[in-house]
């Protein structure tokens, strides 16, 4: 094992780490006998899950194992980037079902936070197309998990986070496309209604999500640029990743502040002119538009960063909305990327984030008076009956997690019964008891 | 590194062979090569210690190579092997001894045939003994010098041989060392390196690049300064 300070995404919080590699024998070895351990794939959760002070880092299993063409059928070690499926497979005309805002998480991750992306509404989660994974258990022995074998604990590492034991390898469902392009659909909107407004009329497109100026103050409070898409249908699938910038080395930490953020948020919303506009865009640009920027988290400087992601009921999403707007806009911790998305139903998993509703990303430089800030957008969040995403986090407390979550006691239950809380744990699990 | 390379070899549209001592715990990395870029490599069985088979292993080869690389390394436990030779004989074999019996078949095929590349993967740790590692720097700096001469002997005959001298890789030899970042190369990076230096018919490659700045100053150390040192 080798010592290492380590950090997710969020360059906060950092710790000194252990870290352990090996195959999937020298893995079996160590889990057996460790304690407080989680698996670590490519450090892009933005907060304190994939920490702990021994980590087994699954990246360096990054095999295709089998892939059956009749089905679309990928069959693949845990440690494979997205990044590395749409590499192979695009060409060939296969995508992901579902893809998050960053193509550089691995598989194991992916299923850990049953990450959702743009076609939530449409197509559910990642787990809805994950057919079936090998886990490894705390003793270090390993069962196949899927809806019908080991359901139970199907349920409960979907979204788990890393707590039920260490993915090795998965079958993913991808799916046909025809184009590396996507049609898109620019909808410019003044203010909140207009936004929900929008989002109402364009329920039936496979892509939305939605930018928002969260500095924007009164009647432009809640203005936006909603995005939809589809996938074009003219057969060019060669297929380039986006050349890369990169971020050398942490700003400042004065880089971003209230009158910065404005300047970036006004410029963004008003470059683009019209009401309802189209672009043509290839696939990089409409899923992953940071991901052409190495080490963007760089930008917050060497305090890090942290994202706040919830997501509120339908019913309760326009009133908790207006109240978060008003109060972020009022601290003047503002946030460039901010973004917004209309959830479809939640699954059957005890942990995913993803239920019907409106859902929020916003990130934060740590900075003086941002905690006190979103504990007090916390309460709104309960007070509307919503949740906070645990992929984002580091700071939530344990009380204000549990409500937002109704199936959290079948999980612990799952923990607590099979010997997982011992073996598995992050600072994160630790923090919120799960 | 020996993954790495040959999955960038495969890219490139060379068919691969590949031959280890537990060949089946590359059946993954075949599979993955074969979704990829839509090749089945040989696999082939190799004991590098046991060298009375090299012989007869590189006689069955159904397709011989047109470019051999070789990445043999045995760390060991320095300490161990201070005071158990099994131990050092084990470094000196498995670094040296097993690479040489099996290169020079190779290189009396490639000389006979007047063609092929032969790459084989030294260490800067070669370069100069050092307490911490100095028996497998040792056979390194063997392996390096019989490389040399290798590659006077078949220059004539238009085979060429490039040494390959890595510094510090993350690989599964490293993994529980704590390694400086900046000086610490991936291993594809390191096969990229490899492939630019083959094409090129470069002799010698330093990977990363600093390594050879870094080996001139400690090449250069006088030795009785260098023998006080704690590297």
């Amino acid at each position: 094992m080798k010592k290492l300070k380590l950090s997710a995404w969020g360059n906060y919080p950092k710790i000194d780490a252990n870290i352990f590699s090996g195959k999937e024998r020298h893995i079996s070895q160590f889990v057996s006998t460790a304690k407080d351990i989680i698996p670590f794939g490519n450090g892009r959760s933005y907060g304190d899950s994939a920490l702990s002070e021994s980590v087994v880092n699954m990246r360096k299993h990054n095999y295709f194992l089998d892939f059956d063409e009749s089905t679309g059928t990928l069959h693949c070690q845990a440690g494979v980037l997205l990044s590395e499926i749409i590499d192979t497979f695009l060409p060939k005309g296969w995508f992901l079902n579902v893809s998050p805002g960053t193509k550089f998480v691995t598989v194991g991750g992916a299923i850990a936070s049953d990450i959702h992306g743009k076609n939530h509404h449409v197509n559910g989660s990642f787990s809805s197309f994950v057919t079936d994974f090998r886990l490894m258990l705390p003793d270090g022995s390993i069962i196949t998990c899927s809806q019908t074998e080991n359901a139970e604990f199907f349920k409960a590492t979907c979204g788990g986070m890393g707590l039920t034991g260490v993915v090795l390898d998965a079958r993913v469902v991808l799916k046909k496309v025809n184009s590396i392009y996507i049609d898109q659909t620019t909808i410019k909107t003044k203010n909140l209604d207009e936004t929900f407004k929008a989002f109402e009329d364009y329920k039936d497109a496979t892509y939305s999500v939605a930018w928002i100026d969260c500095l924007a103050t009164g009647k432009n409070l809640g203005r936006c640029l909603l995005m939809v898409g589809e996938h074009s249908d003219d057969g060019d699938l060669n297929y380039k990743p986006t050349g890369k910038l990169n971020v050398p080395f942490n700003f400042p930490s004065f880089t971003l502040n209230k009158l910065t953020v404005k300047a970036f948020n006004t410029l963004y919303y008003n470059r683009v002119f019209k009401k309802i506009s189209n672009q043509k865009i290839t696939i990089d640009k409409f899923f992953y538009p940071l991901d052409a920027i190495n080490n963007w988290n760089r930008i917050y400087g060497s305090n890090g960063f942290t994202q706040y992601q919830f997501v509120l009921p339908v019913d309760k999403s326009y009133e908790g909305l207006k109240q978060i707007l008003s109060k972020i806009a009022a601290s003047g911790k503002g946030s460039f990327l901010a973004v917004l998305k209309l959830f479809g139903k939640g699954n059957e998993n005890y942990l995913s984030f993803p239920k019907e509703g409106y859902t929020l990303a916003l990130d934060f430089k740590i900075e003086k008076g941002l905690f006190e800030l979103l504990d007090e957008l916390d309460k709104v969040v309960l007070d509307c009956g919503g949740r906070i995403y645990l992929t984002k986090d580091s700071r939530v407390d344990k009380n204000t997690f549990a409500a937002g979550y109704e199936k959290i006691d079948e999980f612990r239950r799952i923990r607590r019964q099979n010997n997982f809380t011992t073996t598995f744990s992050s600072l994160q699990s630790r923090r919120l008891d799960l | 590194m020996a993954k790495a390379t040959a999955s960038l070899y495969a890219q490139k549209g060379y068919q691969l062979s590949l031959a280890a001592r537990n060949v089946n715990e590359l059946d993954a990395f075949a599979s993955d090569v074969n979704i990829k870029y839509g090749q089945q490599p040989h696999m082939v069985e190799l004991d590098l210690l046991d060298y009375n088979s090299h012989e007869l292993f590189y006689a069955s080869l159904v397709q011989k190579p047109n470019v051999v690389i070789c990445f043999v390394g045995y760390l060991g436990e320095q300490e161990v092997a201070q005071k158990s030779f099994e131990q050092a004989k084990l470094i000196t074999d498995t670094n040296y001894t097993g690479v040489m019996s099996m290169l020079n078949i190779i290189a009396n095929d490639f000389e006979s045939q007047k063609a092929g590349t032969i790459v084989c993967v030294s260490s800067v740790a070669g370069e100069r003994g050092r307490k911490s590692n100095y028996l497998y720097g040792a056979a390194k700096a063997a392996l390096s010098t019989y490389l040399s001469g290798l590659r006077n002997r078949l220059h004539e005959s238009e085979v060429h041989v490039l040494t390959v001298k890595p510094g510090f890789v993350d690989t599964e030899m490293t993994k529980d060392l704590d390694l400086p970042g900046l000086l610490t190369a991936q291993p594809e990076e390191v096969a990229k390196d490899i492939y630019k230096a083959e094409q090129k018919k470069k002799n010698t490659l330093y990977t990363k690049w600093m390594w050879m700045w870094i080996m001139l100053i400690i090449r250069n150390i006088p030795e009785s300064i260098f023998k006080k040192m704690n590297l």
